[in-house]
């Protein structure tokens, strides 16, 4: 393995490794906002205040029980082996799926299988009093959640969301036994074509890392826009109403 | 006079634990009320009782002629027309001071933009905190916290401002500009039900107080009488025992 070697494969089949790397981005970006939904979403579901013996507690208490066997079995095997499942499960009864859309599916619900834990966590983490002092000015419970729990609960899992979508960016290699065209199917393509390994592999190596370090640096960033400045401005009430 | 909030014969357990018995009181409007009693003797409750934050387990609360523990009585409307001042402040953490004292106009008044600005920024002014409209909760001290909330509060424009121990979590040195403010509110005439530890204070302000003791209401007149001269031994037990304090 040379310094040459790798700038010649790298010369022949640069578009296809930019390629990989745009479907790696794509998949990962997709799959981590959708499945950041499906866990608000559990989230929610799992912490709407029950009253007791009513219909409506009933359809969302088992509402709720399939939510967690979904959480549960995606969190409990393999997404390599869950990537399987999902595209050849769903040709078995004719329908062949787009690969892209198949790996998204998979990749955003195993995201969403971690997220609702996540948002769980950040619901019952904010104090009772922010929930009744909402209740106090007449809040209903979908009120109170939008306006002033779950956008604390974003900021909260930010740092979750981020670990994700790197998770994401590295994971969705495994995508590659359905045949999306990600960065690590890239890869082995050009392998396969050249009869070299190291090379090929250790430029999707380095692209790997430059995709998950620009996501990390643009969370911390993202992180420090959404919590403001670290003081406040006196400001006179005229300039404001 | 005018009644505000009617209490009949009020009661509220937690499992098989009688924490409110047969309570019954009133509350008219623009009179200050003050609620002393032991800890534990369940003027807390009473107080979430009265805005629902509890269930009571039997009674009637009557605000405007209607029993609103009917079962199909609107509890968010009649939630409104209080306006609750917590121990520990409860404000919106991800909302800076005016959007605290304008998200509840909005949203369950429906009040447009700049008219619940301008009133929030009205209730600022008043509890001296409307340098402070872009400050969020965590830059602020305890007793500025807690004029906020007051002014949260007020901007709903409730008819009676409840208040459960509002300088009980502040520091001594903070106690005294929350008491100002509420002083303030009380000389205005605004009807007030008072949850205190604060004696002296309840001396001042309040047109009526009320001892608790243990889940009832044991005696009840204003400030010369059961300050004063109270009438029952649980009573002068009670004021010796804090007085000494
Ligand atoms: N959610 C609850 N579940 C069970 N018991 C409760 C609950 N809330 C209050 N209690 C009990 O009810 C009784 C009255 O409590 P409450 O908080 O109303 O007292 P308080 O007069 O406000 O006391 P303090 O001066 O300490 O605030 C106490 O014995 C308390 O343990
Ligand atoms: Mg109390």
């Amino acid at each position: 393995m040379s310094l040459e070697s790798i700038l010649s494969i790298l010369q022949d089949n640069w578009p296809s490794y930019l390629r990989g790397a745009y479907i790696t981005l794509l998949i990962a970006i997709f799959s981590t906002i959708i499945g950041a939904l499906i866990g608000l979403f559990i989230g929610v579901m799992h912490t709407i205040p029950l009253r007791k013996k009513s219909f409506k507690s009933v359809v969302l208490k088992i509402i709720n029980i399939i939510l967690s066997v979904y959480v549960e079995v995606f969190r409990g095997t393999p997404m390599i082996v869950q990537a399987m499942v999902v595209f050849y499960g769903i040709a078995a009864y004719g329908y062949v799926m787009d690969t892209f859309i198949a790996g998204v599916l998979v990749v955003s619900l195993n995201t969403g299988a971690y997220m609702a834990e996540y948002v769980r966590g950040g619901i019952v983490s904010i104090e009772k009093g922010q929930y009744e002092a909402a209740e106090a000015i007449g809040m209903n419970h979908f009120q109170t959640m939008i306006h002033v729990i779950l956008p604390q609960v974003i900021r909260n899992i930010l740092p979750a969301t981020g670990n994700q979508l790197i998770m994401n960016i590295k994971d969705s290699a495994v995508l590659s036994v359905i045949s999306v065209t990600e960065l690590y199917f890239s890869a082995s393509s050009v392998a396969g074509a050249t009869f070299k390994f190291a090379e090929p592999y250790l430029i999707a190596c380095i692209m790997y890392l430059i995709m998950t370090f620009a996501a990390s640096q643009l969370l911390r960033f993202l992180e420090k826009k959404l919590d403001g400045p670290s003081d406040y401005n006196f400001q006179t009430g005229k300039e404001v109403a | 006079m005018e009644k505000v909030i009617d209490i009949k014969h009020l009661n509220k357990s937690f499992g098989n634990h009688e924490v409110l018995r047969d309570v019954n009181f009133s509350v008219a409007k623009g009179e200050v009320v003050s609620l002393i009693g032991s800890s534990g003797s369940g003027k807390s409750t009473l107080l979430r009782c009265i805005n629902l934050l509890e269930t009571p387990s039997g009674g009637e609360i009557i605000y405007k002629g209607e029993n609103i523990l009917d079962r199909n009585h609107d509890v968010r409307q009649y939630r409104t027309h209080l306006g609750m001042v917590f121990q520990n402040f409860n404000l919106f953490n991800n909302h800076n001071v005016l959007k605290n004292c304008v998200v509840g106009q909005q949203k369950v008044l429906k009040r447009s933009k700049a008219e619940a600005e301008e009133n929030a920024l009205k209730y600022l002014e008043i509890v001296g905190m409307d340098k402070y409209i872009n400050a969020k909760p965590s830059q602020l001290s305890g007793g500025q916290k807690q004029r906020v909330a007051i002014a949260r509060a007020l901007s709903m424009s409730p008819d009676v401002m409840l208040f459960d121990e509002p300088t009980s979590a502040l520091d001594p040195e903070m106690v005294g500009e929350v008491l100002k403010v509420m002083r303030m509110l009380a000389d205005e005439g605004n009807t007030m039900l008072i949850v205190t530890h604060e004696m002296e204070f309840a001396k001042e302000v309040s047109d009526r107080i009320v001892f608790m003791d243990k889940g009832v209401i044991v005696e009840e007149g204003p400030p010369s009488q059961v300050l004063v001269n109270p009438q029952h031994d649980r009573t002068k037990e009670f004021l010796k025992r804090t007085l000494k304090q």
